[in-house]
């Protein structure tokens, strides 16, 4: 039989390019900077000079254990928490509840989520305010420290917030391709208790396919500058913060000392990962050992209310947060400890409001431009792997998920050196290359699922009427995907929409997103703008997916078979 | 010319295990049924007749019809149409839109319409050119997977397990609509089934495959 496609796979290629391209390219531009060499700057390499100017900073260990504290603790938490809720309830009414809370707040952009927890924790905060002055007997905001707190707990719990829906959510994707259910119910019939059942039956199948998101976690939260800039601490602040600062610098030759840090951050991430895996190895042998002893633990009550107010507590917090963003952006004279403002006002969406909305125009032109041109690339992909009969092994999925684990602080500075050397740095169709590479990864983990889904036999009957393979893919295929392609869309422009550091980087400061805009308001401390920026932020990636929602239900409101899937 | 569907020395290998030997002819208007255990690898074998057979199976021997070789041609230019147990209308289309998917696209305009308010009569649903295919009966949606494959004008059908999902009643009148239309036609079919009623009510030659 001859193959029915003649073409070379072109968008699988493609694809794999703009993966690793930029990641290499930037990788390869740090390392040449680290040592030294940076022709920009008239520096001719290599030498050893980065790396020792690095070592007498003052400030390294401190950034350094910042780096690996925050990220190792955030990614702990996080996971803890949602194995806490999956265990102890997934399948039930509460868990469904908790579910549809956390879903939308996967697209709450990290810097606005920052924001928002800021207004609740800070001194002069909702819940300060809530409690002064009957309980703490404060008059004034106190002189403390609750936010960019010098241990980094506040950008720890920014985090933590954040990565519980990631988690959730790739969980539930692997779930349903395990038979939990069935798994549960042997457990418990044979006598152990909910959260044992769970843990014992079904997690060992669960986490070996959770794990490179677990990993994308870890290199995120390791080296993560917006939430850093916003809740962690400054002096010294984590070593990704620290990088950038020496990548804005007007003296080109501190790019050099800011890539002889980038590659100590890859180092760290890495060793971080190592160790990570380490871990999982041991506790998975204590698990097997535990196992065959065969507790029951039926007694997990305490455990399952505990697992469910923490995630709870995670949504409470998102949401509140974002609910003080609100406020605070229609907020007229607002005084401690009163927890509501005296009055509302237009004034600051009349100052900001029309600079803002420009702003709104890039950041959608940014993600719309970089989500179409991935889902081409993705859809494209999967089409052709379906006609060759190809699949994605386990090397491509580490390709895949190669721009999320590589710290974007250890290739993105190199990248943007190379970018100045073609002069092309600083353009629009340069930060919407690097949000594609960004964007791509997601794209493909939400529409795999569905695209495999699709009854096969559907194209057969097709085939069978003289149909060919691009009328299939066109008449059949994705009308019938339209819901799930319009979700990756969605999914896709919100991860443009939250992406700080490409855009920062990249853009040169002369490409201005909402989440650049918000970020550099931190330092400020105009609240009533930060409000207004950190709500706008979360609008333009929440509309997406509004969209994604409501479309597919108009355009097939008369198709019932359409409607449940 | 040879008339039909003539399997000439056919074998099918999963990669080195032989599957299934078949030398057989199905002459026009003719319904061979093809009885066997599940496994034994009759999927596969009209599979490779639609040339829709996964990579994992090698192929030997010859598949003529009406003396065209259909081994090196692409699904979409056999002219090979497949009923399977699952009607697999469309969901996204009407039903007059799921008849039209199969009408060759040179019938244009007004006469294109005329052929599909036709087909809808001659399977007793008048009117239904707009509704939700969702919205049909099990036998309605069964009729419409039949005509919208007999637009397509194939030169052989071949049946999956075609009544496999319908009631008693429903399925002889099914049985007897798919045989009359075929024979009405002089189409050759091929059929693939678990139910020995099916093999004697087509009153054709049957063939079992053996595991």
């Amino acid at each position: 039989m001859r193959p029915s496609l003649a073409l070379p796979p072109v968008l699988p290629l493609l694809t794999i390019l703009v993966l690793i391209g930029p990641v290499l390219a930037g990788l390869w531009g740090t390392v040449s900077a680290a040592f030294g060499h940076l022709p920009v700057a008239g520096l001719q390499g290599p030498s050893l000079t980065p790396f020792q100017t690095l070592w007498e900073w003052p400030g390294l260990s401190a950034s350094v254990r910042l780096s690996l504290v925050t990220g190792g603790l955030a990614t702990f938490l996080s996971l803890a928490i949602t194995l806490l809720l999956l265990a102890g309830w997934s399948g039930t009414r509460p868990f469904r509840a908790v579910l549809r809370l956390l879903s939308p707040l996967l697209s709450v952009p990290h810097a606005a989520a920052a924001f928002g927890l800021m207004f609740l924790i800070q001194p002069s905060g909702w819940i300060s305010r809530a409690l002064s002055p009957w309980l703490t007997g404060w008059q004034r905001p106190p002189d403390v420290l609750f936010v960019q707190d010098s241990m980094g707990l506040a950008m720890t719990l920014g985090l933590v917030v954040k990565e519980v829906p990631f988690l959730l959510l790739i969980s539930l994707a692997a779930l349903s391709q395990i038979d939990t259910q069935g798994r549960l119910r042997v457990a418990l019939a044979l006598g152990y208790g909910r959260m044992a059942a769970w843990m014992f039956g079904v997690l060992p199948a669960l986490y070996a396919r959770i794990r490179l998101p677990v990993y994308v976690v870890l290199a995120y939260s390791m080296s993560v500058v917006d939430v850093a800039v916003i809740l962690g601490p400054n002096t010294p602040p984590p070593l990704s913060v620290q990088i950038v600062r020496w990548m804005g610098e007007p003296d080109l030759t501190l790019r050099t000392l800011a890539s002889a840090a980038a590659l100590v951050q890859l180092a760290l991430v890495i060793g971080a990962l190592l160790l990570w895996h380490g871990g999982e190895r041991a506790l998975a042998a204590l698990g097997r050992r535990l196992i065959y002893c065969g507790p029951r633990l039926s007694r997990d009550g305490l455990w399952r209310a505990f697992g469910l107010m923490t995630a709870l507590l995670c949504v409470g917090l998102v949401l509140a947060g974002l609910a003080g963003l609100v406020v605070w952006s229609f907020a007229a004279r607002w005084s401690f400890p009163d927890i509501l403002p005296e009055g509302y006002s237009l004034r600051s969406w009349q100052r900001n409001g029309p600079a803002a909305m420009e702003t709104l125009t890039t950041t959608f032109a940014i993600a719309l431009a970089a989500t179409l041109a991935g889902l081409v690339l993705t859809l494209g992909c999967l089409e052709t792997e379906e006609r060759r009969n190809l699949r994605l092994t386990r090397k491509g999925l580490w390709l895949l998920y190669l721009p999320l684990l590589v710290p974007q602080t250890a290739f993105l500075p190199g990248m943007q050196t190379l970018l100045l050397g073609f002069s092309i740095d600083r353009t629009l169709w340069a930060v919407m290359l690097a949000h594609l590479v960004f964007v791509l990864p997601y794209l493909r983990l939400s529409l795999e699922g569905p695209y495999k889904a699709w009854d096969a036999r559907l194209g057969a009957v097709g085939a069978a009427m003289g149909a060919s393979p691009s009328r299939i893919f066109l008449t059949l295929r994705l009308p019938m995907l339209l819901a799930p392609v319009m979700t990756a869309l969605a999914v896709g422009m919100a991860v443009s929409v939250g992406q700080y550091l490409p855009t920062l980087l990249v853009g040169g400061g002369r490409v201005q997103t909402l989440t650049t805009e918000a970020v550099a308001l931190a330092a400020g401390g105009d609240r009533r703008a930060i409000g207004l920026y950190g709500l706008l932020q979360t609008a333009a990636a929440l509309l997406p997916f509004v969209l994604a929602l409501t479309l597919p239900l108009i355009v097939w409101r008369n198709r019932r078979g359409l409607q449940h899937g | 010319m040879a008339e039909g569907l003539r399997l000439r020395a056919l074998r099918i290998k999963h990669g080195d295990r032989p599957l299934l030997e078949l030398d057989l002819t199905v002459p026009p208007a003719t319904i061979l049924s093809v009885m066997g255990p599940s496994g034994v690898g009759k999927s596969t074998l009209l599979a490779a007749i639609t040339g829709q057979m996964s990579a994992d199976f090698g192929l030997e021997g010859e598949i003529l019809l009406n003396g065209r070789d259909l081994c090196p041609l692409p699904p979409q230019e056999r002219r090979v149409g497949i009923l399977f147990q699952d009607h697999l209308l469309f969901p996204h289309l009407s039903v007059g839109a799921n008849l039209a998917f199969g009408l060759a696209p040179q019938v244009r305009g007004r006469a294109r319409r005329a052929r599909i308010k036709d087909a809808l009569a001659e399977i007793g649903l008048e009117g239904f050119h707009n509704r939700d295919p969702e919205t049909l009966s099990g036998g309605q949606k069964a009729r419409v997977a039949l005509m919208r494959m007999l637009l397509s004008e194939p030169d052989l059908l071949l049946l999956d397990e075609p009544f496999s999902r319908l009631d008693a009643t429903l399925r002889s009148q099914m049985r007897d609509l798919v045989f009359t239309f075929a024979r009405d036609r002089a189409l050759p079919v091929l059929m693939v089934t678990h139910d020995a009623a099916d093999a004697e009510a087509a009153g054709g030659p049957i063939v079992q495959l053996e595991s």
